[in-house]
């Protein structure tokens, strides 16, 4: 008598077996012929949770300003490898990685969690976890960027230039609908959201913004938040740049003005226009293929094909400059326009093997275009050289240079 | 049904339906203690109505930088250590830190940058010293931020902190600092921004 897990290898080795001969009319003869290895690692594991394939190798990378982990063992910024990306989910184990100030991913038990509401209210509140998933839920998609997330000269890939963003399916609690419960008084102007983690990291938020569209999310793309993202809860402030998307939510107290925070001061301004582009993200758009360190193995058809978001709403539309800006052309959206959240975009392309400059830009929904840094450096009546930094959330247009071998390299070096 | 009667009710069932608009609609969650709140609630506001009893001085703030371990991180003098510089210092420190405005030693000194001395005590309390976050008495706290404060030159060698005085120090950087505009939902981030 066969063992079930015998009669299971042999279910999958004719399988395979049928599968290579559907293939042989198309593969060449070597490898239609050869059957792929079993690979037989353990199995109950598999089953219990599964993983991705051997062959696919990508991951991420901690930023080159700051090791992660740094001196002191804490984890600071680490980013995504959204060159390999498709759709618009980063899958949870690519999710890229901020901390307030360098932390310890905390582990925390959920029996044990609590999230308390005070302050400014009629009623404050503690709520365990279980509490909070019985409210009625959500389900959103948004992106998150750190305002960190700004390509240099020195960058090679797009993983170094635009790595801190990334973007999920979030399901949790509005924010608005606890604040309702708890009765905010009259005179509220702000919250302050702080995280359970070492530092207690906190940050400030306006009221408006906190009753509009804020989230307590406990669930990021079908399961459970991940504790790199905040496990239990986090805050979800979308458009808000990422620090004040708070990990591991244990309080939020309602104030009656900007309680400027370590984090709030950490990203203080002299200007107010720098502010108010510090505080949101602007539509950003970015060609994740072909990009840095890529190849294109000669001339012929390939897509072009990257990701938009905005902090002020949904992404309306994205172009293509395949001659370093002077003409654009519309790309196509390959998945909905959520708002707050990446759109991937393609553009069909035949390359005819001549060196040239790729670039994307993006217009929201508010319809405000996402800027090259000339118009950024106009605008602040600052000459556009090397030198010239895009004040706030830097969401300018980045290009990508195409040699005539193929290769692509960094168009701001 | 007579037509007082039909008043009494219009007012009975109006005074429902505000008590309604004002009652919890889902009644899930519980009424947390004073002392809970008390215990959990560690933010320090611009007026500093939050800060709790005790006093320091900048001589205590000083033993404290050292016995704390400080030191470790920030340096002796305050500034060259791989965390933040503390103190300026005339040197050309280079600090893996971005640096904010004002712009000291390559590196951002929280008492020349923080528009409010109550961010400084806000964050030494919470998230200080490095792995025994929390463990600093409010007495130690006022002394360190003392300490910072007269080595940036802020405050005198002699002057205490307290409740009272920490958030009425006028910080070298309270006038410089910028909010964001009022946020209004779908409003452009910055109206005639390219």
């Amino acid at each position: 008598m066969e063992s079930k897990s015998s009669g299971r290898r042999k279910f999958l080795k004719t399988g395979a077996a049928l599968a290579g001969a559907a293939a042989a009319g198309v593969r060449p003869a070597g490898a239609a012929t050869s059957t792929p290895d079993m690979d037989t690692p353990d199995l109950e594991a598999l089953i219990a949770y599964g993983q991705r394939s051997p062959f696919v190798k990508s991951k991420r990378i901690s930023v080159m300003e700051r090791m992660t982990p740094d001196e002191f063992g804490m984890t600071f910024h680490v980013l995504s490898p959204i060159q390999d990306s498709v759709g618009i989910i980063t899958p949870s184990s690519l999710h890229y990685i901020s901390t307030h100030r360098g932390s310890y991913v905390p582990n925390i038990d959920p029996k044990e969690h609590r999230l308390l509401i005070h302050g400014m209210v009629d009623r404050p509140l503690i709520f365990s976890m279980d509490e909070i998933k019985r409210f009625p839920f959500v389900t959103r998609m948004h992106f998150l960027e750190c305002l960190g997330n700004r390509a240099k000269p020195s960058h090679k890939t797009v993983q170094e230039t635009h790595g801190l963003t990334s973007c999920s399916e979030w399901t949790g609690v509005p924010l608005s609908l606890l604040l309702k419960e708890a009765g905010v008084q009259s005179g509220a102007a702000f919250i302050v959201a702080e995280g359970a983690e070492s530092v207690k990291g906190a940050t400030s938020i306006p009221i408006g913004k906190a009753m509009d569209d804020c989230l307590i999310v406990y669930g990021q793309n079908g399961e459970a938040l991940r504790p790199q993202q905040g496990f239990p809860i986090r805050l979800l402030v979308p458009g808000f740049e990422g620090m004040h998307n708070v990990k591991y939510l244990r309080r939020i107290k309602v104030v009656e003005q900007d309680y400027m925070t370590y984090n709030d001061y950490g990203h203080l301004v002299p200007d107010p226009r720098v502010a108010a582009l510090t505080r949101i993200i602007g539509p950003k758009s970015i060609i994740t293929f072909p990009s840095g360190e890529q190849k294109l193995p000669g001339p012929g058809f390939y897509e072009i094909t990257g990701l938009a978001w905005s902090g002020s709403g949904a992404i309306r539309n994205v172009e293509i400059s395949t001659d370093g800006g002077q003409t654009w052309n519309p790309a196509e959206l390959r998945t909905p326009a959520y708002p707050m959240a990446h759109a991937r975009f393609a553009f069909p392309w035949t390359w005819n093997g001549k060196e040239c400059v790729i670039m994307s830009r993006c217009t929201d929904e508010l319809g405000t275009r996402q800027p090259t840094r000339a118009e950024s450096a106009k605008y602040f009546n600052k000459p556009d050289d090397k030198d010239f930094r895009v004040p706030g959330a830097d969401n300018s247009v980045f290009p990508w240079r195409i040699a005539a071998d193929g290769s692509v390299q960094n168009g701001m070096a | 049904m007579g037509w007082r009667k039909l008043l009494l009710l219009i007012a009975v069932l109006s005074v429902a339906q505000l008590a309604s608009a004002q009652s919890p609609k889902y009644g899930v969650g519980r009424t947390p203690t004073a002392e809970e709140i008390r215990a959990w609630d560690i933010s320090i506001g611009p007026d500093g109505k939050e800060l709790p009893p005790g006093h320091g001085i900048a001589a205590e703030g000083a033993k404290l930088f050292r016995e704390k371990g400080c030191v470790v991180c920030h340096g002796g003098t305050g500034s060259g250590g791989p965390a933040p510089t503390l103190i300026k210092s005339d040197g050309k420190k280079k600090s893996m830190y971005p640096c904010l405005v004002p712009c000291v030693d390559d590196s951002n000194v929280m008492s020349l940058h923080a528009q409010y001395a109550t961010t400084m005590w806000d964050y030494i309390n919470r998230a200080m010293p490095l792995n025994k976050e929390g463990t600093l008495k409010p007495d130690d706290v006022y002394s360190i931020v003392a300490f910072l404060l007269f080595k940036n030159g802020v405050i005198a060698e002699d002057q205490v902190m307290d409740p009272q005085t920490l958030p009425k120090v006028k910080m070298p950087n309270h006038d410089h600092g910028a909010l964001a505009p009022d946020w209004k939902h779908a409003a452009p981030r910055l109206a005639g921004y390219p």
